[in-house]
């Protein structure tokens, strides 16, 4: 449980523009929050390198006790309250494994049951790896551990159309170690909603 | 020989410390086998005290860290003579040096440079090759020290030299504010000379050479999903290629450059796709609910070679195009992944893990024979260089992800020093066409 207290954040979409020209080309991302844009929305800014624009969207990890944009009375995601189930969002995993471990089965629950009350609710599971091995092999066990989320949740009640994966890999750490302890909390699936009800 | 190391090991260290050296460079076995050559200093004719840039150290640095050849040190040549008449070559053989060179620098205008070489045979005393080069401007002199290495290389190897190459790699570092930020940088094979083809605040991720060297195809997760581009080093034009729900990775250029194998997991899970670069059409090319990835083509383009856990375990399997018929390479070591091909496709490197270290291994693909190349533990990323004498790869060293070569025969390792932040994912570039 002690790894599960430490983890306690949300993660929050953040969009920001910043304006500057170089060289290289800077990705645009006003794609970020609107899941129907895999083909779209990324088509501006390049073409001419020297030309284009630069505005980003970034993952800002941060504590669940402020700076949260979910309001507290519609949501009850947003009790503060650690027993509060809806509050753990990050499922960790054992090393090259996605079976999700019965730890998490209670928290699993308690997400498929929300999602089942909030048929409109939408959720992105991130799935991640530690360093070890090869990148590309990474983002396959990464899906492969979101996935066995949804799965999990997809039998207590949610909706696939509910939920979408996306794995990062190894390309988003939490912890920059290179040991066991940092891998630990590398291995996980992020829970996100990306709509609330 | 012993002497003579320990010599060249300073003189490399002293190179190392020199004029922003983009490189480390540590000799694991010793260079036993190494040719004994001797590159004598080239003289500079200019208004300037000194060459902009030392052209005979850095082809001297250069052959040096292939493992191929043992210079000999500057301060235990008996003489150093800039031109043909005036060589002695009682005073090489006496050292035991195999092969000679000399040359000049001369400039002819401002930032306009001649550059001249010779290479003797030391025992028959007589020129092997010898070139001219006329260099427009100064930056380009490094390209010359290069195109001079690689025709030293080949004159005595009889194989093409690879110095006069780029490598593309990933970088990852934080901007003012703490927040990660991308690169997908080209530079030098030697690291000289980064120069960033594409920013983004989202990670970056298995650049894939075109087989012209024109282009690069890369995984982007701007938009915060994976998506396949492949853009125009020159130019930086860019184009999406692949952005399918879930999985878009792992892109890979045919050897025709017509065609892209990748992976998607659309179909459910990770497979390999080929995609025909000009309709957009997707072949699949596996079926199985493991991970299949990695995708290298070999060379004919008749098959390829890709990372797969349908095992159990991740190691390397083969498909061909034709029949799909799928064939497992690697039995030795539980982790074998994220395979490179030779360019004769004899051997495949890979990376060869245990669950505690993860080393670069090479394997013939003849006789099975597998040799571990590296002894860090957290490698991956192996890319043959264009010629197959030496594998780049990443690695961590003190927090910090740098990229470093071997020679295939596990000899000789270097380092690629960078300024700032993290590299990986390093992939050697292609001859140029």
């Amino acid at each position: 449980m002690n790894i599960l207290r430490k983890a306690l954040i949300v993660v929050v979409p953040v969009m920001f523009l910043a304006g500057c020209a170089s060289a290289p080309i800077d990705t645009t991302d006003e794609a970020l929050g609107s899941d129907s844009s895999v083909e779209s929305g990324l088509d501006t800014g390049f073409g001419n390198a020297s030309s284009s624009g630069d505005s980003g969207s970034s993952t800002e990890v941060m504590g669940l006790s402020s700076d949260s944009d979910i309001s507290s009375s519609e949501f009850s995601l947003d009790d503060s309250n650690p027993a509060n189930l809806l509050n753990v969002r990050v499922i960790y995993f054992d090393f090259d494994r996605s079976k999700v471990r019965a730890e998490f089965n209670e928290v699993i629950a308690a997400h498929a049951t929300y999602l089942a009350d909030n048929p409109g609710a939408l959720m992105k599971l991130e799935g991640h790896a530690d360093e070890r091995g090869s990148r590309e092999y990474n983002i396959g066990l990464g899906e492969r551990r979101g996935n066995s989320v949804a799965r999990h949740l997809g039998l207590q009640g949610a909706a696939r159309g509910q939920l979408d994966v996306v794995s990062f890999g190894e390309e988003r750490p939490v912890a920059t170690g290179h040991d066991e302890s940092a891998w630990a909390l590398n291995r996980r699936v992020e829970i996100v909603y990306t709509k609330q009800k | 020989m012993k002497v003579i190391l320990r010599h060249l090991l300073l003189l490399m260290m002293f190179l190392a410390g020199s004029a922003q050296a983009a490189l480390t460079i540590e000799i694991t076995q010793g260079v036993k086998g190494a040719m004994p050559i001797a590159i004598v200093p080239f003289s500079w004719e200019g208004p300037m005290t000194q060459a902009p840039l030392d052209v005979s150290r850095l082809v001297t640095e250069n052959l040096y860290r292939s493992g191929r050849f043992s210079p000999l040190p500057e301060h235990d040549m008996l003489a150093k003579p800039n031109d043909p008449s005036r060589v002695n070559f009682q005073n090489w053989r006496v050292l035991g040096v195999e092969n000679l060179v000399i040359g000049k620098v001369r400039a002819t205008a401002n930032n306009q440079y001649i550059v001249q070489f010779v290479l003797f045979d030391v025992f028959r005393s007589t020129q092997i090759t010898g070139q001219t080069f006329n260099v427009s401007k100064t930056t380009d002199l490094r390209k010359t020290a290069h195109q001079v290495s690689d025709i030293i290389y080949e004159a005595l190897l009889g194989e093409r030299g690879a110095f006069d190459t780029r490598i593309a790699y990933v970088t990852q570092s934080s901007d003012a504010s703490g927040k990660p930020r991308y690169s997908l940088q080209v530079a030098d094979a030697d690291g000289h000379g980064p120069q960033a083809i594409l920013n983004s605040r989202e990670p970056l991720m298995s650049p894939s050479w075109s087989p012209d060297g024109k282009k690069l195809a890369y995984v982007t997760f701007e938009g915060g999903r994976p998506s396949i581009y492949t853009q125009d080093v020159r130019l930086g034009k860019r184009e999406k290629i692949s952005g399918f729900r879930g999985i878009n990775g792992a892109p890979a250029w045919s050897p025709d450059g017509t065609r892209l194998a990748l992976v998607l997991s659309k179909g459910g899970n990770p497979d390999i796709y080929v995609m025909n670069l000009l309709n957009k059409k997707l072949t699949r090319l596996t079926r199985s609910y493991a991970i299949d990835t990695e995708p290298v083509w070999t060379p004919k383009g008749d098959a390829i070679v890709f990372t797969s856990d349908r095992g159990g375990k991740p190691q390397l399997y083969k498909v061909s195009l034709a029949g799909r018929q799928v064939q497992r390479l690697t039995f030795e070591g539980e982790y074998n992944a994220r395979a490179t091909l030779s360019p004769d496709g004899r051997m495949v490197a890979m990376v060869h893990g245990n669950g505690s270290r993860y080393r670069i291994a090479v394997m013939d693909l003849e006789n099975g024979a597998l040799q571990v190349l590296t002894d860090t533990s957290l490698d991956e990323s192996p890319s043959f260089a264009p010629n197959g004498s030496m594998i780049i790869y990443a690695t961590e060293s003190q927090n910090r992800g740098v990229l470093s070569a071997v020679s295939v025969d596990g000899r000789v390792r270097q380092r690629l020093v960078l300024q700032e932040g993290d590299a990986r994912e390093p992939v050697w570039a292609p001859y140029s066409k």
